[in-house]
């Protein structure tokens, strides 16, 4: 917090956004997404335009600056799709500084263009075989490489989740992303939107849209899940997810964050299952689980063909192609939209593209 | 009567170092547990630590891991490890540390957690990652039920968390002998003995050093520093590479006599 309020740290963030991440990013009034829900208009938020296609390197940027300023010469992260690792090994790239990704086997597996671009920006990707092999257990293992070589190391987590202070921090690097669009929407339309939709793995892409956004209480602040493939526990990384049989989550401690959980009746972590890479994570940022609780936020959940199904229709109606984890979130924002008038308009985070995800989905349709 | 508080008592007097194994719960199975911690308990432990597995271990390397991993296979629970101490109280009267995550015991509940261990016959719970921050009520609960709340304090520990852990501490401290996970190593660094110093600036309890102690060399080593020394992975390694012989408890008995130097 000292060194947000510093202004020689908060001028250098900000040109590095500008000149190299590519901010401000446009909102871009979807047309033709919005004639196809007949509603409200439907405002696409374009961090998928980023140096390195998500907006992941906002806060890679962010926490390099900290990094560098105290003294760490070596970087360590985590990834699940792939997309905080690359921005990390880019901004590593950028400053001279040594980098090592843990990533799950399984991601590595299923993100094998970006485990590529990580090693083309010189960093170390280690395979994780660790338990469910994903994010999760990335985690893990850079906790303790942590821990263990702490005097010269930095850990860059890339999400909302973690000991604090990683969620306050992330939220505060990633909270650009609703200022401007907050400034967008105004001048676009004149008012502030009727809600704000995001994709909600770790929840750093929803909170960075949301957290300018709370004191509107106006303004519907709306999370997606990922509903995986089905409603028992181990199908889904739905943490929110309640009812008979959803198998949803319980609060709990994982990886020093108190927050809502998937786990056995015995608190033994769950397994979770998400086409998207980026939010196949069985604990959610502890700011969400607060505005869950609070009624601030709504979260919802959509399944892995929901999300294929956003994946195109977006891509067709819109000539973009996002990112998976994003495309969870495009057909509640259609259903959302038919709900509301013509008058009313609401904001999707497109927090990444789907380059990256390309390969897959067509392995998917060849089936 | 403090088991824990006698002990370190009795090893004052005696002029001894403590010597501490830890197992994990379950692994190989938990008819063995049981079995090696009464074998633990005649091959020279003044306490044992029970470690309950999880599925997320961020304070182990490896060894732990896996036999953490292995234990889940089996489904042991945190009532299992209860039922584990209960059956070997009736046979040994060492001091029994539990050892575990925070979200395990979370979630069987805090009380009757705490009305549980004390029924089995626990001694202390040591919770690897619940920082003494956030420690008040779970304190105040072990308390209630004359439970020690044990804590790690590690190098990298600021003065101002190691005040709050001598705060809350009973029994002894734990001081983590370096920076990192669980696992055996070569060398014990000069950390832990500056680390030992740091501790009894501001606590008066005994102090256990735990973390890449291997051999009976290094147990002897901690002894001329700390009160008593912690062995682990090196225990658990030997219980994962025997298999399972007919004569595993025994074995293991001999190993763990190895690392206990003669007075």
């Amino acid at each position: 917090m000292r060194v947000r309020d510093d202004p020689n740290f908060r001028s250098e963030f900000n040109m590095l956004l500008r000149d190299y991440a590519g901010r401000p990013t446009p909102l871009f009034h979807a047309q033709r997404l919005t004639a196809h829900a007949a509603g409200a208009q439907i405002y696409l938020k374009r961090e998928d335009l980023l140096h390195t296609g998500a907006h992941k390197i906002n806060n890679a940027v962010g926490q390099a600056l900290l990094a560098r300023r105290m003294g760490k010469a070596r970087i360590i992260a985590e990834t699940g799709a792939g997309q905080h690792g690359v921005a990390t090994a880019t901004v590593c790239a950028l400053f001279g500084l040594g980098c090592v990704i843990y990533m799950g086997a399984e991601d590595v597996r299923r993100q094998a263009l970006n485990v590529f671009r990580m090693r083309l920006l010189g960093a170390d990707v280690i395979t994780v075989n660790a338990g469910t092999r994903t994010l999760k257990d990335a985690i893990n293992e850079a906790l303790r490489d942590w821990v263990t070589n702490v005097h010269d190391t930095y850990y860059l987590l890339g999400s909302a989740l973690g000991p604090h202070p990683y969620p306050l921090m992330v939220r505060e690097f990633q909270s650009v992303i609703g200022r401007e669009a907050r400034e967008q929407i105004l001048s676009a339309t004149g008012r502030l939107p009727r809600a704000l939709i995001a994709c909600v793995g770790g929840g750093s892409n929803a909170i960075g849209l949301f957290h300018p956004f709370i004191r509107d209480e106006g303004v519907r602040l709306i999370g997606v899940e990922a509903g995986g493939c089905g409603d028992s526990l181990g199908k889904h990384a739905a943490r929110f997810h309640s009812g008979p049989e959803s198998g949803g989550g319980r609060v709990g401690v994982l990886q020093g964050t108190m927050s809502y959980v998937l786990q056995d009746t015995d608190g033994q972590i769950a397994t979770t299952h998400s086409i998207s890479a980026g939010l196949d994570y069985s604990a959610i940022g502890p700011e969400h689980a607060y505005l869950h609780d609070s009624e601030r936020a709504e979260y919802m959940q959509a399944s892995d063909v929901e999300a294929l199904e956003g994946l195109r229709l977006c891509a067709k109606l819109e000539g973009i192609i996002p990112a998976l984890e994003t495309a969870h979130a495009i057909p509640p924002a259609i259903r959302l939209a038919r709900e509301l008038a013509p008058d009313q308009a609401i904001i999707v985070n497109l927090s990444g593209r789907g380059d990256k995800d390309v390969q897959l989905v067509a392995e998917l349709e060849g089936e | 009567m403090n088991r824990i508080r006698e002990k370190f008592r009795e090893l004052k007097r005696s002029g001894r170092g403590g010597f501490v194994p830890f197992i994990t719960i379950g692994d190989p199975d938990l008819a063995t547990t049981e079995r090696l911690l009464i074998e633990l308990a005649k091959a020279g432990a003044d306490i044992i630590e029970l470690g309950v597995p999880f599925s997320d271990p961020v304070a182990d390397g490896e060894v732990i891991q896996r036999a953490s991993e292995r234990a889940l296979r089996n489904g042991v629970t945190v009532h299992d490890a209860l039922t584990c101490a209960t059956n070997v109280r009736r046979h040994i009267d060492v001091p029994l540390v539990l050892f575990s995550y925070f979200n395990p015991l979370l979630q069987y509940g805090r009380e009757r957690l705490a009305v549980a261990a004390a029924q089995a016959g626990i001694d202390g719970v040591l919770v690897t990652d619940l920082i003494p921050e956030e420690a008040d009520s779970w304190t105040q609960n072990l308390l209630r039920h004359r439970l020690d709340p044990i804590f790690l304090a590690a190098p990298t520990t600021s003065d101002k968390r190691l005040a709050r852990i001598a705060q809350h501490a009973r029994g002894f401290i734990y001081a983590v002998s370096r920076a990192g996970v669980t696992g055996e190593r070569d060398q014990m660094t000069r950390d832990a003995e500056a680390l030992v110093k740091r501790i009894r600036s501001v606590s008066d309890l005994p102090v256990a050093v735990g973390f890449g102690i291997s051999t009976a060399e290094q147990v002897r080593a901690v002894w001329r520093f700390a009160d008593a020394a912690v062995v682990g992975s090196a225990i658990v390694r030997q219980i994962e590479k025997l298999g399972h012989p007919p004569d595993l408890v025994m074995r293991v008995g001999d190993f763990v006599r190895s690392l206990v130097p003669p007075m």
